[in-house]
């Protein structure tokens, strides 16, 4: 291929000085504040979010990694075993979990571990997935929940209760403790 | 003790009280404010978004129907609230700095650049006789006859502000932009000041009112259609001041660090250059001193340029109306006095809006394209004006 000498443009006087060019970019900025001042004049944003009144819940994907929560089975048995591999994977450490033991007259008593206490700290929590990742139970779950909020540093430790809450109920995926047919 | 007593001029003393705290409080610092606002909603709208619309008077909350809002933009009270903000952050002195120099540094930015709002001719004359006033007052505090050359002196103040802090900081980008500056502001100073002296010419005058009032009878210097503005010699003197009103606001560009030339607190560069190690009110005070040199730099534009206070086309308004739109000495109507006040700072707020306008719109120079344009472009240009101005006159004569 031959070499192409690509030729500086020649350029007019009022090019040199920038006259034209500043000019130019006068009447671009101008245009686009007049345009945007109008639509902004009818309280309607083309391109910005009115975050509180406006949300985007509906186009929120099905992978969003929103709050990490537990969940219950299509039985209502909680699916965690208190395995705590969430705890150890953990990069912020956010998880604390207090192992317990099932009873045995409880119809789950061939599961043996269920948590006695499960606590997330959003404060620490970067939602990363790594919980949802290494769990060998498909019990942990990041939902689409995103605006975490809370007056305290203890109101923001979600406890077992509320992960639950938030969490709901997953069907399917994890049959091993169902009974044979 | 008695004669020193009497020697004051009791009147005089409240009249500039007054006046002082009219200008001051009640307009400038509100106008730094409110600039603040105005550049944050216009580089908003230049770059397509919305910018800060949310901190209303909550009228909602007395009963009414809605937030009071201008264009339907709300968001009006977004200076107070930075305000409180700024009183309420934590004032931060780090260990290594040089605490003396550190606090007085944000002083000094802040009091020259009020102080040259002394001989600001804010207004003509303010006609009190309905409220047994007897003589008009003079819309300046200090009515002085080098304005010009009192306010470049104060101005050049400013410099040290930005110096010591860069130096006081004793930390690297700070000093960087203290450097810059003081070399930057200590450039341009030189083509501000030639920059201005053919208007000075026209004039025959260093009194910026007189300069008002000599515009207001006989055209703005870029405006001259009426009074002696139609002659010869005005239309052929346009060039010159043309030259020499780009030179001066460019330079004033640079004087007050502003983009294309804010390279003292360059962002990308210097962190925040020289008040990097700032916060709180002391950080509040240097951007207080930087508008506020923005809105005084902007008032001797507009006295110069622009016809201070007086209203465009005002003794021709007069002649088609009836009602009195010119100035008059000693015989200005109240509501001509009032008019020429909002006048004035309708037209600085004109030129704050050109400079936000600037500033989203052109990239930074570089250091030494800065230094270039300054010394081998301005200040020749400048210098050859106020030459070529001396041969115009001499050529086409005044009057």
């Amino acid at each position: 291929m031959p070499t192409i000498v690509v030729q500086r443009p020649k350029l007019a006087w009022h090019e040199k000085i920038f006259l034209s060019g500043f000019l130019n970019g006068m009447r671009i900025t101008l245009g686009h504040a007049i345009r945007t001042f109008k639509t902004l004049r009818g309280s309607k944003t083309v391109v910005t979010m009115q975050y509180p009144e406006q949300k985007w819940d509906e186009s929120l994907p099905e992978h969003y990694r929103g709050a990490p929560t537990l969940v219950t089975d299509e039985h209502g048995r909680e699916r965690c075993v208190s395995c705590q591999l969430c705890e150890f994977i953990c990069p912020p450490k956010a998880i604390k979990i207090i192992p317990g033991e099932i009873p045995s007259d409880d119809p789950w008593a061939k599961v043996e571990k269920r948590p006695r206490e499960f606590e997330i700290d959003m404060i620490r929590c970067i939602y990363c997935g790594m919980c949802e990742e290494v769990c060998p139970e498909q019990a942990i779950f990041l939902r689409k929940d995103y605006a975490i909020t809370g007056t305290s540093r203890a109101e923001m430790v979600h406890d077992k209760e509320k992960l639950y809450e938030i969490g709901g109920v997953r069907t399917g995926l994890v049959n091993k403790w169902n009974d044979l047919k | 003790m008695q004669s020193i007593l009497a020697s004051f001029d009791l009147p005089l003393l409240i009249a500039s009280l007054i006046k002082i705290v009219f200008l001051v409080f009640l307009v400038i610092l509100p106008m730094v404010a409110y600039s603040v606002y105005a550049e944050r909603r216009v580089s908003a709208i230049i770059q397509d978004r919305v910018g800060p619309n949310r901190t209303g008077i909550p009228l909602t909350l007395l009963g009414f129907k809605k937030d009071i809002q201008i264009f339907g933009i709300g968001g009006l009270l977004q200076p107070m609230a930075d305000g409180l903000k700024f009183i309420l952050k934590e004032d931060f002195t780090p260990r290594s700095v040089n605490t003396f120099y550190y606090w007085l540094a944000p002083c000094l930015t802040m009091v020259p650049a009020l102080m040259t709002a002394a001989v600001m001719p804010f207004g003509s004359e303010l006609d009190l006789s309905w409220a047994g006033l007897g003589a008009p007052f003079k819309m300046v505090i200090a009515d002085l006859n080098v304005g010009p050359l009192y306010m470049f002196a104060i101005s050049s103040l400013g410099v040290y502000g930005i110096v010591l802090a860069g130096w006081a900081s004793n930390s690297k980008y700070p000093f960087l932009g203290g450097v810059r500056a003081s070399a930057q502001m200590i450039s341009y100073e030189i083509s501000l000041g030639l920059s201005i002296i053919p208007a000075i010419m026209i004039f025959g005058e260093l009194n910026l009112g007189k300069m008002s009032a000599y515009q207001d009878a006989n055209g703005w210097l870029l405006l001259p259609f009426w009074g002696e503005g139609l002659s010869l010699s005005r239309w052929v003197l346009l060039i010159p001041i043309v030259i020499s009103f780009v030179v001066f606001s460019i330079s004033l560009f640079a004087e007050t660090n502003r983009t294309p030339f804010d390279l003292p607190e360059c962002e990308t560069e210097l962190v925040a250059g020289y008040h990097t190690e700032y916060s709180s009110m002391k950080f509040a005070l240097f951007f207080l001193g930087e508008y506020a040199a923005m809105i005084i730099g902007s008032g001797l534009a507009v006295t110069l340029f622009f016809g201070g206070w007086s209203i465009p086309f005002g003794p021709l308004l007069s002649e088609w109306t009836g009602l009195q739109f010119h100035y008059e000495a000693g015989n200005t109507p109240f509501y001509t006095g009032l008019l020429h006040i909002g006048t004035f700072f309708a037209k600085i707020v004109g030129c704050i809006i050109f400079f936000v306008w600037v500033r989203w719109t052109l990239p930074r120079f570089r250091f030494d394209q800065l230094m270039k344009l300054g010394w081998l472009v301005f200040f020749e240009v400048a210098l050859l004006n106020v030459f070529l101005t001396a041969l115009l006159l001499w050529l086409v004569p005044l009057k």
